[in-house]
């Protein structure tokens, strides 16, 4: 079979050639790989932003409807409305941040352990460990949101911060514990035992090779974490009560409102910071990563 | 400098015991081999003397220092890892500096040291490289450097050899002897290799599951065996089985007279190392007559299988002395009875019935077959 398709498979035949004749255009030539690596970029880029485009055209726009492709006329007034300093935007801009975080800070808190257990070491129960922990995806979050709801009501935690912070924890834990379990499978324990045993104490055995070799995963938990809370509606809606107004909040609320220029202006100062966090995360992840033991 | 002392050493892993009431003595400033087949517990001894691990039981001392509550990284004792395990994120001389640096060891002091160690082990100028872009030889060479440049009382080596391609292991040894000589530190090294243990190690202690089989010089275990376990892990292909009585054993090959051995009077195993069976054309005392089932040409040299009544003993001789002898013919052997050794043939050792009782198949011709020394240890031999 191989011998009669290798003369007419100019594939096969070119990538040989390429490889054996010319020594310095290998398949895996660097500069080869930088070029589809750019094209890869444009192309997610775009994915990621096209959608953003009528958005921000719908913003701007005034009497802005479906057979006009481009907005007759342009002006601010939705912007206005939008970043009046004595508008409702800023305080749920503050509430979504505050959020965002503490639930970050606490899923990280609890990922870290949970996530060494999980990526380093063999347990009964492993897997149902993981699957547990990946329920809370798989279940639609209102169904969570109305589940809980009752509970939290009874430790009077409902339309508090608190409640909402707990129950943003249901569906940001699992990204986190789980991108921090296989960054510490990347880990090999030896690595600190080394430092150990070349006189590293506990906390030099963390600051100098822990916190090195898990940064990147670190990052990028972190930053799933928060993104994760930030786009939270349904759980922050019921369990909140509408007493704690995040972004998402005032987003939903403004759709059903009908201003179309309001909400897609309110909806792109929502994807802002998730936008500014990507391009910081992508920058200092990639390209970084260095395994540090464990399968590469 | 620093001897290493310890008693009734003991590591349990749950209902699994890797090491169970070890009493040794490393003796100062010299290198002991800790040998023995995977599983046997060598690793877990050496991690217990570093402190990475903590005894179930029994106690780990450095000279008269018990170490019981001195944590690894307060130890004066360095583990090198058989995986190098240099920092990746780390240039080699940040590597080598690790230790200094955690010793709080001013950068410019540091830099010399670091040079000097990497001038010392054969990469001068290697300090700003990546660690990722040397060889794995290179790399063992930094991990060495790495541990020696803190002037450690005790160095561990785990399987310092065995990661390197062959071309690379004899530099490497003879790195490790000079350094070693040099600065005359208490060296443990952690081996599966009885070769790699003999020309590192003038002191040998082997260990089978957990426990102590024997100590000595590389030449006390390989002539005078304390167990028939041991006598299999060093890859001895001549074990006859027989009954002792005074210096005289009747075995399967006929009545040999064998002065030195352990044990008392009873079943036993002689044992006589390959090169010292001779081919003997004349009469005289243990000589025993044969067909010769193979001859081998092992390149410096030949191995003989002598079918001898129901045994087969081996032996080891230039090519050009045993390369003419045809399969089937006869041929004497004189096994000289001052290389000869008995020992009991009962052992603790998990090894089948078969093999060592009874005068059915002798255990010579099982081993004989598989003749490369250390190629079935006891512990792998279980696992097949």
């Amino acid at each position: 079979m191989a011998t009669s398709m290798t003369p007419t498979t100019p594939v096969a035949d070119g990538s040989r050639r390429a490889s054996v004749g010319t020594p310095g255009r290998h398949p895996t030539d660097p500069t080869g790989r930088r070029w589809l690596n750019r094209v890869l970029v444009v192309v997610l880029l775009s994915l990621l932003l096209l959608p953003l485009l009528p958005l921000a055209l719908s913003s701007i726009g005034q009497g802005y409807f479906y057979p006009q492709v481009l907005p007759e006329v342009v002006g601010d007034r939705a912007w206005r409305i939008v970043l009046a300093a004595d508008g409702a935007t800023w305080p749920a801009l503050r509430d979504s941040a505050l959020l965002a975080g503490a639930v970050t800070l606490l899923a990280v808190v609890i990922g870290l352990p949970a996530g060494r257990a999980l990526g380093q070491y063999r347990f009964r129960g492993r897997a149902l460990v993981e699957f547990l922990l990946l329920a809370p995806v798989l279940v639609p979050p209102i169904a969570v949101a109305i589940g809980l709801h009752g509970a939290l009501l009874r430790l009077g935690l409902t339309g508090s911060m608190t409640g909402v912070v707990l129950v943003h924890l249901v569906p940001v834990l699992p990204y986190v514990v789980l991108i921090l379990a296989g960054t510490f499978a990347n880990l090999d324990p030896a690595y600190e035992a080394q430092a150990r045993s070349l006189g590293a104490g506990p906390v030099a055995v963390v600051r100098t090779v822990t916190l090195p070799a898990i940064a990147p995963g670190l990052a990028t938990a972190t930053f799933f974490g928060f993104l994760v809370s930030w786009g939270q509606y349904a759980l922050t809606l019921v369990i909140g009560g509408g007493q704690v107004v995040t972004l998402p909040i005032l987003l939903f609320a403004s759709a059903a409102g009908g201003d179309t220029a309001v909400t897609s202006a309110l909806a792109l100062f929502t994807a802002a910071p998730a936008l500014l966090l990507l391009a910081i995360n992508a920058w200092a992840v990639t390209g970084r990563a260095v395994p540090i033991g464990g399968v590469r | 400098m620093t001897s290493i002392t310890l008693r009734g050493l003991t590591k349990h892993y749950g209902d699994l015991v890797a090491l169970d009431g070890l009493d040794l003595h490393v003796p100062d400033g010299r290198i002991t081999a800790l040998l023995g087949p995977s599983g046997c517990g060598k690793t877990t001894t050496l991690e217990l003397i570093g402190g990475l691990l903590h005894p179930s039981a029994g106690s780990v001392s450095f000279g008269d220092r018990d170490m019981a509550g001195v944590r690894a990284e307060r130890r004066a004792a360095v583990m090198v890892f058989q995986e190098h395990l240099l920092f990746p994120y780390l240039t080699v001389g940040d590597n080598v500096g690790f230790g200094l640096r955690m010793r709080g060891v001013g950068k410019r002091a540091r830099h010399r040291q670091i040079e000097a160690m990497l001038e010392r082990v054969g990469l001068p100028g290697a300090a700003d490289r990546r660690p990722q872009e040397l060889s794995g030889g290179q790399q063992q060479r930094v991990a060495l450097a790495r541990a020696l440049v803190i002037q450690p009382e005790v160095l561990l080596l785990d399987e310092p050899l065995s990661n390197l391609d062959r071309h690379l292991r004899d530099g490497m040894r003879e790195l490790i002897l000079e350094v070693q000589r040099d600065l005359q530190v208490t060296t443990v090294v952690v081996t599966h290799d009885q070769e790699e243990a003999s020309v590192l190690a003038d002191h040998l202690a082997l260990l089978f599951d957990g426990r102590l089989a024997q100590v000595g010089s590389p030449r006390d275990l390989h002539d005078r065996p304390a167990s028939a376990s041991v006598a299999r892990f060093l890859g001895s292909p001549n074990l006859l089985p027989g009954i002792r009585r005074g210096e005289q054993v009747t075995t399967a090959v006929g009545e040999l007279t064998v002065p030195r051995g352990v044990g008392d009077d009873g079943p036993v195993l002689v044992t006589i190392r390959p090169e010292a069976v001779v081919v003997a054309p004349v009469g005289g005392p243990n000589i025993v007559h044969g067909q010769v089932r193979a001859v081998r040409d092992l390149g410096a040299r030949a191995r003989l299988l002598v079918d001898v009544e129901a045994a087969t003993i081996t032996l080891d001789a230039r090519p050009d002395a045993l390369l003419a002898l045809e399969p089937g013919s006869e041929v004497a052997l004189r096994l000289p009875a001052e290389s000869l050794w008995a020992m009991p043939a009962e052992d603790t050792e998990p090894v089948g019935p078969d093999d060592l009782v009874g005068s059915g198949p002798a255990p010579s011709e099982l081993s004989g077959e598989t003749a490369d020394p250390g190629v079935l240890t006891p512990a792998e031999h279980d696992r097949h």
